[in-house]
């Protein structure tokens, strides 16, 4: 859920680095004009050691002061851009720094403009890497920007990284650079282990927020969890449920037991449910609960009395968010009833539970605002979502199966009783193996709040179950009747008509994800050439060429990446991009096993940036120039 | 933990009794298949569906080509170009991260969740290292192999007479309590049944499949594990 929230508020403060560029440079020429104009101020050499006469300055601390209440990224790229000295209060009053592409900027030029910041936010690789679709050993390196940092921000209290690489190293360096740290995000990161966690636990003595969500964490056999100081904790969040091995439960039961701040926890499968419980008795003020496997315990089959753990449960009378039930037993479902009526986020998408088992909890979930759930809930669970959850405004159904297949357990059905039931709907994200125009162009109808539209037709090229026909109608519907529609993902078969739409009436479209879609360049090129707003682009198999690629050129600068693999690209063509835009790297990269054919361009992956190619680019990637 | 299974037998059944012009196969035919509480309903008429749709999904024969197999491989194609392409297993398709994929798969499992499915990963500690490896024993063919790279991988790391020498070592009780009162680096393995052996007790394939870590200890303590070394060697002999 955090991810997704975190997410949404990076797409919507839509950094323009190109502003930022322009910024630079107006600062520089700013600054030598009125070198050269101020008397006795000596010949103009750009220094940033100009000091203004004492009314400016009066201004300056007035601006200062004034700025310091501007939180909004676009807002401060905005005042930035104003004058020189509207540039340099901004600058030296943003205190959270968020990088999109680490790679659009080197630590140094960031951190050499902003120099007093507290909170900083990197973005790594591409999301198709989640996929496996980027090979490993791509990039997206913590290291040059810890080290820039330590040196440069010693109040340093925040850092939130996505999908980088994080070795134990950095992060053992980050833990002696910053005394005063106090939340540290992982999200879809790797490269580390407990031996770097243990580090973090046990020298950030104000740590409040340690999260690792959907990372990759290596099991050195460090106890990290003991290595957290032996008084009280200010822990307010542990989130550790993407860790793939057990962890000492003692030292984590005295870690919470010792934490009166703590209100997010979040258990990883290897906690059973008899834990759980002493967990739970003892931290009653959470807000946010991952239980952990939720499994039988071992009393079930021996028929012994189990803890009571609907009373358990019934303490937390904070309780807002839920998730966890990695090998749920459902009989235990009842224990969360008690909660389920002030729960406003509850995440089953790891739960094989039937429609029954759902329609047992979601029938008191009347204020539920985001649902995650796998499809073994069948239809028949969308309904009784639709008919008890008014509030609803995210809900994500993964496919339990991932296999191609003619029938699903959801399909169409569900998603026309969500669009009737949940008409404050904003983001869907919808796996099914058949869907149907109707049933989309109905959500357009019902929902028209919605922000995110990811529907994902597990059937590749698969067209309308009922009519037969491409899945065009559909998506051109949503583009044209949520108007407040940023990010789409597209699936099906579908025509280049399905792009004119987009193009055509997808004005706010910031992220675009295709998949198996389209007939010619004509497709991306309407993309193109049609949606304005549009920042990240990221398409695969599909019959894109050439021309396409050439057709946006007006517009790769106001985008943070283009990601385009097994379309139809030639190295050439590549080429002549890099060379018409010098200010944007464009990577064609080969998936290492792959036959280096060299007349076709397996991955391109395309991004602007202030300091030019990398340094540290793998042998596979070819930087094009 | 409770495992209930889909009704595999009896999709198979009407599968072997279609029409189709895709790749023989079944669906359900490896065990890392997810396992459904539900199974899903057949309806007559798609058992006599001709499958000439391009958007059946009969997987390839190969019950390796699955979503754990190795993440490089691309589409496969049918070797009978006259048959339509098979919707076989594509690379990040459908785009579910492999990490609610493998969380998935190993509900019902036993725990082995750190282990990867492909390679034969075991954990490697080593007495006074901070913290530990893993190491893919299929990649190694002897046990030299498997030594360097220990030695490269615990760069303090001593395992004194390594090789052949050691091995013939083994075989001679009395050169055997030689070796192991020695301060140097001893390497030991857990096995199957839990016992800690000494490495290089057995022929090189034998341990790979018994062996589930490795211990890197200090000659002088593994003396305990002797005895049993010994017996191996009176036997043998």
């Amino acid at each position: 859920m955090r991810v997704n929230q975190v997410e949404t508020s990076g797409d919507e403060h839509g950094s323009s680095i190109l502003d930022l560029a322009r910024a630079d440079i107006t600062e520089s020429s700013t600054k030598t004009r009125n070198c050269a104009a101020c008397p006795g101020s000596g010949s103009g050499s750009g220094s940033m050691e100009f000091q203004s006469p004492y009314p400016d300055q009066v201004l300056e601390n007035v601006l200062e002061n004034v700025l310091h209440f501007l939180t909004a990224r676009r807002d401060r790229n905005a005042a930035s851009l104003v004058c020189k000295s509207w540039y340099r209060a901004e600058a030296l009053t943003r205190s959270e720094l968020f990088i999109g592409n680490c790679y659009a900027v080197s630590p140094r030029r960031a951190i050499s403009r902003f120099t007093r910041v507290h909170s900083v936010a990197i973005k790594g690789k591409p999301r198709f890497a989640d996929f496996d679709l980027m090979p490993l050993n791509w990039g997206a390196h913590f290291s040059p920007w810890v080290a820039a940092m330590a040196r440069a921000y010693p109040w340093l209290e925040k850092v939130y990284l996505k999908r980088m690489s994080v070795t134990d190293d950095d992060l053992v360096l980050l833990s002696e650079s910053f005394p005063c740290f106090k939340e540290l995000v992982l999200v879809c990161c790797e490269g580390f282990g407990t031996s770097g966690l243990a580090a973090v636990a046990g020298r950030c003595r104000q740590l409040r927020v340690l999260d690792l969500v959907e990372s990759e964490v290596e099991d050195d056999e460090v106890e990290w969890l003991s290595c957290f100081p032996e008084s009280q904790t200010h822990l307010e969040s542990l989130v550790f449920d993407c860790l793939e091995f057990p962890v000492n439960f003692d030292a984590l039961e005295s870690l919470v037991a010792r934490s009166p701040s703590l209100k997010k926890l979040r258990l990883n499968g290897f906690v059973t449910t008899s834990q759980l419980y002493r967990l739970v008795i003892r931290a009653p003020q959470l807000t946010h609960l991952g239980t952990g496997s939720f499994s039988a315990s071992d009393a079930v089959a021996a028929g012994d009395q189990e803890p009571d753990y609907a009373s358990a449960f019934a303490a937390c009378k904070s309780l807002v968010c839920l998730s966890g039930f990695r090998e749920i037993f459902p009989d235990y479902l009842p224990a969360i009833y008690p909660v389920c009526t002030n729960l406003t986020s509850l995440n089953f998408s790891y739960a094989n539970i039937n429609a029954e088992q759902l329609k047992s909890v979601i029938c008191h979930c009347h204020k539920l605002q985001t649902l995650w759930v796998l499809d073994s809930i069948c239809d028949e669970g969308l309904q009784a979502v639709a008919a008890t959850c008014k509030d609803l405004r995210e809900l994500r159904v993964f496919p339990e199966n991932a296999n191609e297949d003619t029938e699903g357990p959801v399909s169409e059905v569900g998603l026309q009783a969500i669009s009737e039931g949940c008409n404050k709907l904003q983001s869907i994200l919808y796996f099914c193996q058949r869907m149907t125009n109707a049933a989309v162009v109905a959500m357009s109808k019902n929902c028209p709040d919605l922000v995110v539209f990811r529907l994902c037709i597990i059937g590749r090229y698969r067209p309308d179950a009922v009519t037969g026909e491409p899945m065009d109608e559909g998506f051109g519907a949503i583009v044209r009747n949520c108007t407040k529609l940023t990010r789409l993902a597209v699936s099906g078969l579908l025509t280049d008509r399905a792009f004119g739409y987009i193009g055509q009436y997808g004005k706010l479209v910031r992220t675009l994800s295709v998949a198996f879609a389209g007939d010619t360049d004509m497709g991306l090129k309407y993309v193109l050439e049609g949606c304005h707003s549009l920042q990240k682009l990221e398409i695969r198999d599909s019959p894109f060429g050439d021309e396409a690629l050439h057709s946006g050129l007006h517009h790769y600068y106001n985008m943070r990446f283009v990601w385009m693999s097994s379309c139809k690209l030639t190295p050439h063509a590549c080429q002549e991009v890099a060379r018409a835009l010098p200010h944007l790297v464009v990577e064609v990269i080969r998936s290492e096993e792959g036959r280096s054919v060299d007349d076709t361009v397996e991955i391109l992956y395309m991004y602007r940036s202030l300091d030019g190619p990398r340094d540290d680019a793998p042998q596979f990637v070819t930087i094009m120039q | 933990m409770e495992v209930i299974s889909m009704k595999k037998d009896q999709k198979m059944g009407f599968e072997e009794t279609e029409l189709r012009l895709g790749l023989p196969g079944n669906n359900g035919g490896s065990e890392t298949e997810v396992v459904r509480k539900r199974g899903f309903s057949e309806t007559e008429s798609e058992t006599v569906d001709l499958m000439l749709n391009l958007s059946s999904s009969k997987e390839s024969a190969d019950p390796t080509d699955n979503l754990k197999a190795s993440p490089k491989e691309k589409t496969l194609l049918p070797s009978d170009p006259a048959k339509p392409p098979a919707k076989a297993q594509v690379v990040g398709w459908p785009p579910v991260r492999s990490f609610r994929k493998n969380i998935l798969k190993n509900s019902g499992e036993e725990n082995e969740k750190g282990s990867p499915n492909n390679g034969s990963f075991v954990k490697v500690s080593m007495d006074g290292a901070p913290y530990l490896r893993k190491v893919d024993l299929k990649l190694y063919n002897t046990y030299q192999d498997l030594y360097d790279a220990l030695a490269k991988m615990f760069s303090s790391f001593t395992i004194g007479n390594c090789g052949s020498q050691v091995m013939k070592d083994f075989m001679n009780e009395r050169k055997l309590m030689n070796l192991l009162s020695s301060s140097d680096y001893v390497p030991t393995y857990e096995d199957k049944d839990g016992d800690w052996m000494l490495v290089g007790d057995v022929p090189w394939e034998m341990f790979v499949e018994s062996c589930k870590r490795l211990r890197i200890m200090k000659g002088k303590e593994a003396i305990g594990l002797a005895p049993r070394a010994v017996e191996k060697c009176k036997n043998r002999s």
